[in-house]
């Protein structure tokens, strides 16, 4: 691999490859990251146009336990405020020797536009753009459901909520089909449902309580405020009482069902906190288990 | 200069013409087909054997400069760029920067054509001001300027009101409104089809209502107001049917289609590839297959470029941020011939939706080899096969949804008013 883009074009290996990379880099605990000196004398920059805490830090961690020399740069409020293109800003980076790209953009195929005019030898990893892939996020997901589920080929997958505007579901959706996953359903009001995403490979869904009815994974997606203008939504309150993530709604799932969201979680707007903070819930492992598995991208595509 | 072209297979429509035969020409003007004029001699005999001689053709959309910019480099570089593909008559949108939505601005490309132009050019001036969508241009000074008809382009009128209004001005002044069917809220700032493409690729998508709904809306104030309307750019096949069936009540109504939308459908879109970054955006497979079966139908009068030729830079961004458009001038001889080949249209009719017929309709003349008509005529090559690439394409813009494909059919020779205009080197 030279990039790391999208789940979409991955194969089975390759995905299985990231996953068992990962796995090898966490400590006997389960849950911490040993330091290792596989990319020392590297130079990365993580260049984010939009703002992001968890996904920036977990890179900037990752970048920093593999002994890489990491940069990174908020350029939402600099250079392309004053009109430099995204393409200008690629070239004058490149021109610090930089060996690999970390790059967040708010427009769908911006981490593949970059990955066609870096220079030979460099790597870009899509860490979202737009609305299209965040594939170290579903990455992320993947590990956590096969450290808790062992095997996807009997699961029944539930991803609840917004789908249009989520690179999360998007890349989810195709690493979990190419994983094997029994069923993946998804469900969400069908003004924040894609055109055509059964063509995926999900049921789509318009009921909740049918959606997780037996699932052995959920997977809630963040509501973002802006939801409420331009009709796609009525109100915050409906939308909790109809898709939002409760206890009553979990106790349909299996038993043994665990319980996740991307992160920011908006409390009482798609999940209760009951359930964020509930025994199911494994929404902070995701995170923690974000350092190995960037660690394992970056360090694959430095062909380590 | 008295010109004859020996042996070429004349293909005229308007004339029903389809044979090999001797074309006379002098004085910019078509003298006669078969027989000489009497006292006839030759300064110049060309002969044409195997290749296909038709009337030059008419493109009823196109743009002559980069980025919208109307300078007199890119009028020169457009309009050869035209008379190498075999367009002798091209139809400048108002699009430009500045539009043209005045006397004084039309005037202005004109003279500009006028030193620098290849071709013959129209030019179809803005129906609102600035194209803002809710004033009125000038209808009555752009129609005395010259302009062949108004248009609201690629930008949406603000409300039906102003689209009423602006039928009844533009039908009392005698000008055909080119109306491009876009309902701008349910478009909502899309950039690709509404379809799977747009699902996998994250992509803001805009429905085909986006374009049935302005249609509709657009035949109830026609019935309304009485208007002569052309529908641009149509995209979707149910907007056809319901023209098709509007026609058949007897509205004064015509459609046209811009070539690629005949070959193209939003699944063969590469993963972010800018030069499939269109507007109208390439429809469905089943659009594609509807367009393609509905071509023949006489509501139909017009297949065009839709030409919009991009520096570099302006593709040089993530999808959606990039220029809409793509260079199509030389494409639209080989795709029209392409719909030959492939059993849709006959030749005759094939031939006819880039020749008289939109040249009936803008009024101008042009499309025909009638005696007597301005000697505009192409020569092409059936046989000779090409592929399109950006180093050989002679517009400024190099952008092209079909670089890389293989073509069947080349231009050879293009006559403007009795003129050689392009000769292949």
């Amino acid at each position: 691999m030279q990039h790391f883009l999208t789940t979409e074009s991955l194969t089975l290996d390759q995905l299985t490859a990231i996953l068992d990379t990962a796995e090898s880099f966490i400590n006997a605990d389960g849950l911490s990251v040993k330091k290792v000196p596989l990319l020392r004398g590297k130079t990365i920059v993580n260049l984010f146009f939009e703002a992001s805490t968890r996904t920036r830090s977990t890179f900037e961690l990752a970048a920093k336990r593999l002994s890489a020399d990491i940069l990174t740069m908020n350029i939402a409020a600099s250079a392309t405020v004053k009109g430099e293109s995204l393409l200008d800003t690629l070239r004058n980076l490149e021109a610090m020797h930089v060996d690999m790209f970390v790059v967040r953009h708010q427009d769908s195929g911006a981490a593949e536009f970059l990955s066609q005019h870096t220079s030979p030898g460099i790597s870009v990893i899509n860490a979202g753009d737009g609305r299209h892939a965040h594939p170290t996020q579903a990455m992320l997901d993947m590990f956590t459901i096969r450290r808790h589920k062992g095997t996807f080929d009997q699961l029944k997958v539930t991803i609840v909520g917004d789908l249009l505007h989520s690179r999360v579901a998007r890349s989810q959706i195709h690493a979990l089909r190419t994983l094997g996953a029994k069923e993946i359903r998804v469900v969400a009001p069908r003004t924040l449902m894609p055109t055509q995403l059964e063509a995926l490979g999900v049921d789509v869904y318009d009921n909740v309580e049918a959606a997780l009815s037996g699932t052995d994974v959920i997977i809630t997606l963040r509501l973002q405020k802006e939801r409420m203008q331009g009709a796609l939504l009525p109100s915050e309150r409906e939308y909790f009482q109809l898709f939002g993530l409760t206890s009553e709604r979990v106790a349909l799932a299996a038993k043994d069902a665990i319980v996740m969201h991307p992160g920011p979680i908006n409390r009482g707007v798609e999940i209760s906190s009951s359930v964020a903070d509930g025994e199911q819930s494994v929404i902070l492992q995701q995170v923690s288990y974000g350092i190995a598995v960037r660690m394992a991208v970056m360090s694959m595509l430095a062909g380590q | 200069m008295k010109i004859e072209i020996l042996n070429s297979h004349i293909c005229d429509p308007l004339n029903d013409i389809d044979r090999v035969d001797t074309i006379y020409m002098a004085d910019a003007k078509i003298l006669s087909i078969g027989e000489p004029p009497a006292g006839w001699q030759a300064d110049q005999s060309i002969d044409a054997s195997g290749l296909y001689c038709i009337p030059g053709l008419v493109d009823i959309a196109a743009r002559l400069g980069n980025s919208g910019q109307t300078q007199q480099k890119s009028i020169s570089s457009e309009t050869h760029a035209a008379v190498s593909a075999g367009i002798t008559s091209l139809v400048c949108m108002p699009d430009s920067n500045p539009v043209i939505d005045s006397a004084a601005q039309l005037e202005y490309v004109q003279q500009h054509c006028h030193s620098s132009s290849h071709c013959h050019v129209y030019v179809i001036a803005a129906l609102t001001t600035g194209l803002k969508g809710d004033m009125l241009s000038e209808m009555a000074a752009l129609k005395q300027a010259g302009c062949v008809g108004v248009s609201n382009v690629m930008h949406p009128l603000a409300n039906n009101l102003v689209l009423r209004r602006a039928m009844e001005y533009a039908s009392g002044q005698g000008l055909t409104l080119h109306y491009q069917a876009m309902d701008p809220a349910l478009q909502a700032n899309g950039c690709i089809n509404e379809g799977l493409a747009a699902t996998r690729m994250g992509l803001i998508g805009i429905p085909n209502a986006g374009e049935t709904a302005a249609v509709g809306v657009c035949l109830a104030l026609i019935e309304h107001t009485g208007a002569r309307v052309h529908f641009a750019r149509l995209s979707t096949q149910r907007a056809v049917h319901m023209l098709e069936l509007a026609h058949s009540e007897g509205l004064n109504i015509s459609a046209d289609v811009a070539a690629h939308q005949l070959f193209l459908c939003d699944d063969d879109i590469p993963a972010f590839d800018p030069n499939f970054h269109l507007l109208p955006p390439l429809r469905s497979a089943d659009d594609l297959a509807g367009l393609r079966q509905a071509i023949s139908n006489p509501i139909f009068n017009a297949i065009c470029s839709d030409h919009q030729p991009h520096d570099a830079d302006a593709k040089l961004a993530p999808f959606a941020s990039t220029k809409i458009g793509a260079s199509a001038l030389e494409t639209l001889l080989p795709l029209v011939l392409r719909l030959v080949e492939e059993d849709l249209l006959s030749l005759q009719q094939a031939i006819a939706l880039v020749t008289y017929k939109p040249a009936q309709m803008l009024n101008i003349d042009a499309g025909s080899l009638t005696p007597g008509a301005t000697a505009d005529l192409c020569l092409f090559d059936p046989k000779q096969e090409w592929t399109l690439q950006a180093s050989d394409m002679h517009s400024r813009g190099k952008h092209s949804p079909f670089l890389g494909q293989r073509f069947k059919g080349k231009v050879k020779h293009t006559f403007v008013s009795g003129k050689l205009a392009y000769s292949e080197s």
